[in-house]
């Protein structure tokens, strides 16, 4: 019982941490159609942000996190600019061409800049620790990844559902050229929900930095984990994300609790007969 | 046959010639490997590797330059091949060099058919994602049965026998190099004869509307099957040739990232071109080995610097873009 109550919350957590990083790619993916395997990348530059400016400065968590998703946000900006620009509507070998060249670069820069070391998050105070449940006592740092999770699904269902926002960027997903026809811009709604999406995903980094640790390799390692999840969900969806986020959190650590010789295998055996099943994914449209 | 008529109107190849283009091919290869033999006497291991992997990348060009699928796990056929050739040499006491390869081919044609039955049945992005977990469940299962595979150590006891019972398999790497050279022209020359064949239209022509391909009464997926198969022999041969001259096999040769390094390769070389295939496979080793020798901590850097100046400037690769300035050139001159 004790087993299936810590791997329930660690697969919660594991699962909301996904979700937090990967819904800005299924965002993006879903309105620009590009196969953005740079994602991790801004995800990992958010946590060396947040270590650097935790640790290094000695600032509180809380600046941390504003900071990396901050400066994330402003890094990625001529990136948009000057690449990712030139790729919307190209063969999708071209985009996964120059994102792998990308994420090529910033590993590059990072191991040069911050060293090939693993760098940590101090965390805040009341982050540390565990709480007491009466039954059973859990970390609070889970319980805050869970959380977080939990506010960005909602946030974003409200400014996507309830807002004017929202509803250009829907018209732009299902039709860019129609939206555009009736005034929508579309190139502000793309530069904004890339914006947001290179924000979350740094604010994941620096959120689940207990879980995916920040390395180098961190924008190649997890890079398939990110890309698999939005595929699983349905690009562009955001209930699709979640669902997917869950269970594949759910099978990857189960998993690895009761099995670790055999890594990430069930992982992937999932991934392989969930699309098998649902060849677009969990909330796949036609296209 | 009709439809392969239907597609070369559509495709407007040059009809006239192929036999010289497939014998230039043939010559510009033998150069290449006399130059490189000539040049680098003492680096053999590395050229020899070039070729093993150039027969995957040609084997991923067959699927995803002729076919249109776009596969991150195409290292699983040349990986099968490879563990293959070696647990027959390993386990079984089979030395032959050419029994060897063949059972790499075999292997690498079923593997082929197990990756071919699993993606098709997607398309676009859920196919390409497919891919990935493939390779992951293939890297995994052979990590798991290391009594035969050997596991994260790594298969040793590979000991090839000499070839044709004369040419041992030497320290410094030439009887291989050679082995290799020769097993690279005879693949080349047999996929010249295929992408020419009517069955090598139907592909293209799958890959260009595959809608209308059935209208026309063929079946796409009979098709692409057919050609994942073939295209397992080729990358099979491959992992075969890796497995001999390098008499081990690394759990490396089933990675991710040897898939992605090949995708790479092809796209920067050209898809939908054998010399496109083989361009790519020489520039990229020859650019990763010089830079990661010259600054080992910068040379990722420099390869993803290489690959956005391709999409940027060279967006055909750089064979399909240097084909495309000649022949304008050669239409301006007219």
């Amino acid at each position: 019982m004790q087993t299936v109550f810590s791997i329930a919350i660690d697969a919660l957590a594991y699962g909301m941490v996904l979700f937090v990083i990967s819904i800005g790619l299924s965002v993006t993916m879903g309105l620009m159609r590009v196969v953005n395997l740079a994602h991790g990348a801004f995800a990992m530059i958010g946590g060396y942000i947040a270590s650097y400016v935790a640790r290094d400065l000695g600032m509180g968590y809380a600046v941390a996190v504003i900071a990396a998703v901050v400066i994330t946000i402003i890094i990625a900006i001529p990136i948009e600019r000057l690449l990712y620009r030139r790729i919307y509507g190209q063969p999708e070998l071209t985009q996964v061409l120059m994102t792998i060249g990308i994420t090529f670069c910033i590993i590059g820069i990072a191991n040069y800049v911050m060293g090939p070391t693993l760098k940590t998050i101090p965390l805040a105070g009341p982050l540390q620790g565990t709480a007491d449940l009466g039954f059973r006592t859990i970390s609070i740092h889970r319980l805050f990844a869970i959380v977080c999770g939990l506010v960005v699904a909602l946030g974003l269902w409200f400014a996507i559902e309830k807002t004017s926002f929202g509803v250009k960027l829907r018209a732009s997903v299902d039709n860019a050229a129609m939206a555009a026809a009736l005034g929508v811009r579309t190139e502000i709604v793309y530069a904004v929900s890339f914006a947001v999406a290179v924000g979350l995903a740094a604010f994941g980094g620096v959120v689940g930095a207990e879980l995916l640790p920040v390395e180098p390799y961190y924008a190649l390692r997890y890079m398939v984990t990110f890309l698999v999840v939005v595929s699983v969900g349905g690009a562009g969806s955001i209930p699709g994300a979640l669902i997917a986020c869950l269970v594949l959190g759910a099978v990857d650590t189960t998993g690895r609790y009761l099995m670790p010789e055999f890594g990430e295998f069930f992982f992937y055996l999932a991934v392989i007969a969930i699309i098998c099943v649902f060849p677009r994914g969990f909330a796949g449209r036609a296209k | 046959m009709t439809v392969a008529m239907n597609n070369q109107t559509t495709l407007s190849r040059p009809r006239g010639g192929s036999f010289k283009r497939d014998l230039i091919g043939v010559i510009v290869i033998i150069v290449f490997a006399a130059l490189g033999y000539v040049l680098f006497p003492d680096n053999l291991a590395l050229l020899t590797r070039i070729l093993a992997v150039a027969l995957l990348v040609l084997s991923l060009d067959l699927v995803t330059g002729y076919c249109g699928v776009a596969t991150l796990g195409h290292a699983a056929l040349f990986g099968s091949g490879a563990y293959a050739a070696g647990i027959l040499s390993a386990h079984y006491g089979i030395n032959d060099p050419f029994l060897m390869t063949m059972g790499g081919i075999g292997a690498g044609a079923v593997a082929g058919l197990l990756c071919a039955v699993i993606m098709l049945r997607a398309h676009g992005l859920p196919q390409l994602v497919l891919s990935i977990a493939l390779i992951y469940l293939f890297h995994e299962f052979a990590n798991k049965a290391s009594s035969w595979t050997g596991g994260s150590d790594g298969l040793a006891g590979i000991m090839p026998d000499a070839v044709f019972g004369i040419y041992e398999f030497d320290l410094y790497g030439h009887t291989a190099y050679f082995f290799g050279i020769a097993l690279l022209l005879i693949v080349f020359v047999l996929l010249r004869i295929l992408v020419r064949s009517p069955f090598g239209m139907l592909c293209r022509g799958i890959k260009e509307d595959p809608l209308r391909i059935r209208a026309m009464g063929a079946s796409p997926n009979a098709a692409l099957t057919k050609m994942y198969v073939i295209s397992g022999a080729v990358a099979g041969t491959g992992g075969a040739l890796s497995a001999i001259s390098t008499q081990v096999v690394a759990l490396d040769a089933l990675s991710f990232t040897q898939s992605a390094e090949a995708l790479v390769m092809l796209v920067l070389g050209g898809t939908g071109s054998l010399f496109g295939a083989l361009a790519g496979t020489l520039i990229f080793m020859l650019f990763e080995d010089y830079v990661s020798a010259a600054n080992p901590f910068h040379w990722l850097t420099m390869v993803g610097v290489l690959l956005i100046a391709v999409v940027l400037f060279a967006p055909k690769g750089i064979y399909g873009t240097a084909a495309a300035y000649f022949s304008r050139r050669r239409e301006g001159s007219q």
